[in-house]
């Protein structure tokens, strides 16, 4: 370089880039603040004719059928709100304030994304449904690890959360958010459920294995099976945890056969279930004789997905599971049939939780007469509905959780069709599965943001 | 015009506008909003510093993405455990990728050509491994590292800041860092980021990296100990990926180990690649392009596709959106990787050979050219790797 431009002006220019920058931000500053100011909230559609949903679902990844199924419930439950379709179970939920016209009388459009179930991409694609599209409320999901961060942000960010298929504690627990409602059940309440049908079934002395994948849903549902089978007096051999999205699962698997256990519990799920329990049938272990008993292994959180995709390595293992097609109740007939016939096969239990999360929201604005968060969120706490498939339903005020039946169900050994998977054990009524909002720590946070 | 473009200050000019605009003149294209370019900034940023030590030396570092998480998982710690305040978290951040760039650069630069590429990958997936499940007290593993009330900030304690009912948010000196005065906080750094970059690549220290690439060996023969030179551009390049790394958290405090996984390391080579590896501002470009496909092709789906082709003809619509579909939404990948080939075999110089191909292309036409010998380009199509 021969002739050198004087570096003070470089630095003058920088400095003026600097200040510009800052400039340009501090009318946002100013904004922030008026922000919370009366009822003036992120994304108000003001006078708009229709109001934008975003469902944030996994469409690549171990959990991709699950979001694809989640995706066309979403899709159903817009059309059901802006009165098309037959209305589904808007004719058996009650008390409902929804009249059909969308949600208080502007049209529901919305946008989608893939989480990729990877923290980093869910919020990405979370923050554009926002930022970008305007979207008053976020759902999906189909981990519990996207969940959770998912929920943060929208906390964050002054926007509803509500939540899909989330199995994990700790998303009511200690990382539950004012602004995050998960109806979905969680693994306290598998354990609580599945505890007694496996003293029956299996009796007081067993010795358990755990795999488990290796995130928040994972730790928390090894951790509240063990604590069921524990007070049933088995004894936990092991838990080793796996990577999620790991396909091969024989190095964790060859283990197990001199173990000494007679359990395999497997804190999988989507296709990772699925592969796992595939190579754990494929090496012989449910062939197997220890301690003079037949080893058994047990998939606490079931979904039919990953029935179909198990097919009859599936049969006879025992499980949970929030939600079947084939209930009874008009609720889970009206859903059924509706979506059979959009889509020509039954809905899973992640489509049917994204679907009545999306009801329930729309129910709530209206309820509340707003778009307006708080209010909406109070309108939520501690609503108590039916006819959405679980029998009576409470939302509960403390933490968001949504309390219900749990189904306890097994791999059917004589499917009559290619959906008949599971058969249903028991139904599991809500008191036995209730317990106290505050054993898992955590704190709302404000209704303000 | 090539003098002109001589002057640093003319290009930090032009540079700096076009960067601190880009909220407005994006906006057309659907790509003008916070996140968005926050990443456009951030990545940038990411890719820019791994031009200088792959655009100038020619080393392929396989494992950059460890220092972003790296950078990252510093910044969480630092808003966890001192303030809220990014600059601490962005000093600590970039230092302590710098001390990992060091330690990795120092071992994987006994070897050379892919035999480097291999080291860097080793050791890459190495700290993904760790990040994900061997080090989970530190990183929190597949979950990914969040702030929580309970944080000790030790510095906010002192001064005194009032611990509130929510989540405490990022912010500098009170700025949020959120939003677009976030974009504009990562703006200005990349700029900065930028005019380093351009004085190495316009200093004797920027020749000497490239004299690495053209000759190592005749390098060495003439008495100079290249090894130094090679580790000080890998330490640079992994300090401008803990800078982005700690960017990151800045404006969205959450780190996963899914950040330092071989994908986003190879990302950043794409991004170099597909810009123009070696030029100034070829992997910004890179960066954005690939970003931009990644936010905003991804979330296309059909019914949107059949609004942007409303003015055609239902039947002729209706094939257009059939022949593109498979290329948006989920398929997004799909068209990164044509688009990818078609820049490597016909504009093996990325972008940016397209953009001077273009403009010597324009003058011809419009007869301003002086019949200047034909400048090739930076990078030559094969044989780079030694």
């Amino acid at each position: 370089m021969k002739k050198n431009t004087p570096t003070l002006n470089r630095r003058g220019f920088l400095k003026v880039a600097g200040a510009a920058g800052i400039a340009a931000t501090a009318p946002l500053f100013f904004i922030k603040g008026a922000y919370a100011e009366d009822q003036k909230f992120r994304n108000d559609p003001g006078k708009g004719k229709t109001v934008k949903l975003g469902f944030n679902v996994p469409q690549t990844g171990a959990y991709a059928d699950e979001g694809a199924d989640e995706l066309r419930a979403f899709k159903l439950a817009v059309k059901h709100l802006n009165g098309e379709g037959d209305g589904g179970m808007m004719n058996t939920f009650k008390p409902s304030s929804l009249k059909g016209t969308g949600i208080l009388g502007k049209k529901v459009e919305f946008v989608t994304g893939d989480t990729q179930t990877k923290s980093d991409a869910a919020r990405g694609s979370a923050k554009r449904m926002i930022e970008k599209d305007g979207v008053l409320m976020v759902s999906g999901g189909s981990s519990s690890g996207v969940a959770i961060a998912v929920q943060g942000l929208c906390q964050e960010m002054g926007v509803m959360f509500m939540a899909g298929l989330t199995h994990s504690n700790d998303t009511t627990g200690k990382d539950k958010r004012r602004y995050g409602f998960r109806h979905f059940f969680n693994a306290k309440m598998s354990g609580a459920a599945l505890g007694p049908v496996l003293e029956k079934e299996m009796g007081k002395e067993r010795k358990a294995y755990h795999l488990t994948a290796d995130y928040t849903w994972g730790w928390t549902q090894e951790e509240s099976i063990k604590e069921t089978t524990e007070g049933l007096g088995w004894k936990t051999t092991k838990t080793v945890k796996t990577p999620v999205g790991a396909g091969d699962f024989s190095q964790y698997i060859t283990p197990i056969l001199n173990s000494g256990a007679d359990v395999l519990i497997l804190n999988h799920y989507g296709k990772d279930m699925i592969n796992s329990l595939t190579q754990a049938v494929q090496f012989g272990l449910r062939d197997k004789q220890v301690n003079g008993k037949t080893f058994e292994i047990i998939v606490p959180l079931y979904s039919r997905l990953m029935a179909q995709g198990a097919g009859k390595n599936m049969q006879g293992i025992l499980g949970t599971t929030n939600w079947n097609w084939a209930l009874k109740d008009e609720g889970s007939k009206a859903f059924v049939k509706s979506f059979g016939k959009e889509f020509g096969h039954p809905p899973s239990q992640a489509a049917h939780t994204c679907y009545v999360q999306t009801l329930l929201y729309a129910n709530a604005c209206e309820m509340a007469g707003s778009f307006y968060p708080p209010e909406v969120i109070k309108k939520m706490e501690g609503f108590k509905f039916d006819g959405m498939g679980n029998g009576a339903t409470e939302y509960r005020a403390e933490d968001h959780q949504c309390f219900k039946d749990v189904l306890v169900v097994r791999g059917n050994d004589k499917p009559k069709s290619q959906f008949d998977l599971l058969e249903i054990v028991q139904e599991v009524p809500r008191s036995q599965v209730e317990y106290d909002a505050k054993i898992f720590g955590g704190d709302l946070g404000p209704y303000k943001v | 015009m090539t003098n002109f473009l001589k002057s640093n200050g003319v290009v930090m000019l032009i540079f700096a506008t076009v960067v601190l605009t880009a909220p407005i003149w994006l906006a057309p294209i659907g790509a003008s909003y916070p996140d968005l370019l926050q990443k456009f900034a951030i990545f940038g940023i990411f890719a820019i510093g791994f031009n200088i030590l792959f655009g100038l030396t020619g080393y392929l570092s396989f494992g950059h993405a460890t220092f972003l998480g790296v950078g990252s998982y510093t910044a969480v710690w630092a808003f966890k455990l001192l303030s809220m305040n990014v600059i601490p978290a962005i000093l600590l951040g970039t230092a302590m990728s710098g001390v990992f760039a060091l330690a990795i650069g120092y071992l994987s630069l006994q070897r050379s050509g892919i035999y480097f590429s291999i080291l860097t990958l080793a050791f890459a997936q190495m700290s993904y491994s760790l990040a994900y499940s061997v080090l989970t007290p530190i990183t929190n593993g597949e979950t990914g590292l969040q702030l929580s009330q309970q944080d000790p900030r030790i510095i906010d304690g002192l001064f005194g800041v009032p611990v509130e009912a929510g989540l405490p948010s990022t912010h500098l000196f009170n700025i949020s860092m959120s939003g677009l005065s976030g974009f504009y906080f990562c703006a200005v750094i990349l700029i900065i980021a930028f005019y380093v970059s351009l004085k190495i690549f316009r200093s004797p220290f920027g020749l000497k990296l490239r004299a690495i690439k053209s000759n190592q060996t005749r390098m060495k023969y003439t008495g100079f100990n290249t090894r130094p030179y090679l580790l000080s551009s890998f330490v640079i390049s992994g300090m401008y990926a803990g800078l982005a790394g700690s960017l990151m958290a800045v404006t969205d405090p959450l780190a996963g180990a899914e950040r330092m996984q071989w994908t986003a390391s190879g990302e950043v080579v794409l991004m170099t690649i597909l810009g123009g590896a070696g030029t100034l501002v070829g992997p910004l470009l890179g960066a954005t392009l690939i970003k931009y496909f990644e936010n905003i092709f991804s979330a296309l789906n059909l019914s949107e596709l059949h609004k942007i082709f409303d003015g055609l003809p239902d039947t002729l619509e209706n094939i257009v959106v059939a022949i593109i579909n498979p290329f948006v939404g989920e398929g997004w990948h799909l068209m990164l990787g044509a688009l990818f080939m078609i820049i490597v075999i016909f504009l093996p110089g990325g972008i940016m050979e397209g953009v001077s191909r273009a403009f010597k292309w324009i003058k011809r036409i419009l007869g301003f050219d002086k019949k200047q010998p034909v400048v090739t380009s930076n990078v030559t199509p094969k044989g780079e790797e030694k």
